[in-house]
């Protein structure tokens, strides 16, 4: 079974360092499937062609795979309509079209923007920006010690003056999963709009943006076995409509003359240039994979693979684990430190084991400030690892301090 | 790269022994240095007697190179002047980046000739060189302190 899904990946068939690759850093980007790998080759080598432009058959293929991706994410995620959905080139892109075209223009002095301590930089650095530029403040949801978002905290947080609530549905840092139902509830009967970054939960889980009633989604291809560059923007028609355009050129007009412009419709207002077209086949094939594979199954694997994980790492001593234990709460990301030892070093030192974890600040400084730590290390799991990747993980960790000269093997 | 000429004895020891990382009472000069995409941080402290590098330490958080680097830096440059300490920084660097490969020219380095193998390791190479770019900070700022005197 496993290494049936395990064919479907290339790149996870090789050696690294004298071992078998032990990928375990999906929060960071996935690896592609071979079907991902041919639709993106079979469009470059027959459909390419200018988008929305061409008059002649190649370039209304390309339009066609274009917009058919963009039905297929509709579907995906439970959106209404085709309009809803915007591409960019990831998630920080789309959370900058947010900041900029509705939040710079939106958002007024005095208003209260409200985020969680957990945010990666790219939910955080535009809001600060924009609560900068307009007179806004900036009002951060902290976690309680498992690393969760308790009730009170969306209660006493999110407030008459709150316009605007951004948070992300599972932390990349801790893979804790927020409430963010009752958050954008909340944000709702206030008037506020809300905003979830699912960069780490669609591609693990089953999101229904209707059902959620987010007002505006963001993701990014790349962390769903798409190729990196193609991103998401699922935003409320009403609200999509009222912004400006957050880039201006070609494609995302109607009429031009010397001094004015007017605008596409939706999407189109919000894709100026060329688009990623070779991308969007990629996405669709990631789409379709997913979808075969249900997105229960992968739930499960994950949930079955931190289970072990937690269990495994809990046995070495010297490791320090960080955020909630209870699975039902966590997504397949583990957040760790080995006393004594650097997450670089502990990085690297896995590396010669053939195992590549993630190691650093995971762009979510404010919230290794608040946990108190420097850095952590980062393993993650996704819908091809196995348990035997985690017994490996789980060998190498218990070398790590000998590297450094601390105790014996 | 194999992992024990990296965690060789030298950097180990240098991570381990913390007798470089100290505040340095009466410190003329501090200097922050810092790597923003992994974190690492250190505040170099020396303190001169003219151009002399009478006393230095350091404090801050890294990862075993970083700190180890820092730790043989000053041990390095204890006791020499600013200008020979310049001449250590370049002949360092130089090594890092593989432009200076004559064992003779490389002897003066002593246990940051330890360092040598990081070049085959381009996600370490940053933190081997943080404290000597610092240091080479703090001297630039000096020399141009002294012009505008």
């Amino acid at each position: 079974m496993d290494k049936k899904i395990r064919n479907d990946f290339p790149t996870l068939d090789q050696m690294v360092n004298g071992c078998r690759l032990v990928y375990l850093d999906s929060a960071a980007t996935t690896q592609k499937p071979l079907s991902v790998m041919k639709e993106i080759e079979d469009y470059y080598r027959s459909s390419n062609a200018n988008p929305h432009r061409g008059a002649y058959s190649l370039s209304m293929q390309a339009t066609q795979i274009y917009e058919n991706t963009r039905t297929i994410i509709k579907e995906f995620i439970g959106a209404g309509k085709e309009k809803e959905i915007v591409f960019t080139k990831n998630t920080t892109e789309a959370l900058n079209l947010i900041a900029y075209s509705y939040g710079m223009n939106f958002i007024n002095k005095g208003d209260e923007i409200v985020i969680s301590i957990a945010e990666h930089h790219s939910n955080l650095v535009p809001w600060q920006q924009v609560a900068k530029a307009k007179g806004a403040v900036l009002k951060y949801l902290y976690l309680d010690e498992e690393g969760l978002i308790a009730k009170e905290e969306i209660e006493n947080k999110i407030t008459a003056k709150t316009k605007l609530v951004s948070v992300t549905q599972v932390s990349n840092v801790l893979g804790t999963i927020n409430p963010v139902k009752e958050i954008i509830e909340k944000a709702h009967s206030v008037g506020a709009i809300a905003i979830i970054d699912a960069a780490q939960s669609i591609p693990h889980q089953r999101v229904n943006v209707s059902e959620l009633d987010a007002d505006f989604i963001v993701f990014s291809g790349h962390k769903m076995l798409a190729p990196m560059g193609i991103g998401v923007l699922y935003g409320k028609e009403a609200l999509l409509e009222k912004m400006p355009p957050f880039l201006f050129g070609g494609d995302m007009i109607e009429y031009v003359t010397e001094q004015d412009t007017t605008y596409a419709e939706l999407p189109y207002k919000f894709e100026g240039g060329t688009q990623n077209v070779g991308g969007a086949a990629g996405l669709s094939a990631a789409v379709k994979y997913l979808q075969e594979f249900g997105m229960d199954k992968v739930q499960a694997i994950e949930k079955d693979l931190v289970c072990y994980a937690i269990d495994k790492l809990s046995e070495i001593p010297h490791i320090i684990l960080y955020g909630t234990k209870d699975v039902e709460k966590k997504a397949g990301v583990l957040s760790f430190n080995v006393e004594d030892v650097h997450p670089h070093d502990v990085a690297t030192i896995l590396d010669s084991y053939g195992v590549a974890i993630r190691a650093g600040h995971h762009c979510a400084e404010p919230l290794m400030r608040y946990m108190k730590v420097n850095a952590t290390c980062r393993a993650s799991f996704y819908l091809y690892n196995t348990k035997e990747d985690i017994d490996i993980l789980a060998e190498a960790l218990a070398d790590t301090r000998r590297w450094l000269g601390y105790g014996s093997k | 790269m194999d992992l024990s000429s990296l965690y060789s004895e030298i950097i180990t020891e240098h991570n381990m022994s913390n007798h470089n990382k100290r505040h340095i009472e009466g410190a003329d000069v501090l200097e922050k240095g810092h790597n923003p995409s992994c974190g690492d941080e250190i505040e170099l402290e020396l303190k001169l007697q003219g151009d002399l590098i009478e006393d230095a330490g350091y404090t801050g958080v890294g990862c075993a190179i970083s700190q180890a680097s820092t730790s043989i830096m000053i041990d390095l440059i204890r006791g020499k002047t600013l200008e020979e300490a310049k001449q250590l920084i370049e002949i360092f660097l130089g090594m890092i980046k593989r432009e200076i490969t004559d064992e003779q020219e490389l002897e003066i380095l002593e246990d940051a000739l330890a360092l040598r193998n990081i070049a085959n390791m381009p996600s370490r190479v940053k933190c081997a060189v943080l404290a000597w770019h610092t240091l080479e900070e703090t001297i630039k700022k000096r020399a141009l302190e002294d012009k505008n005197d």
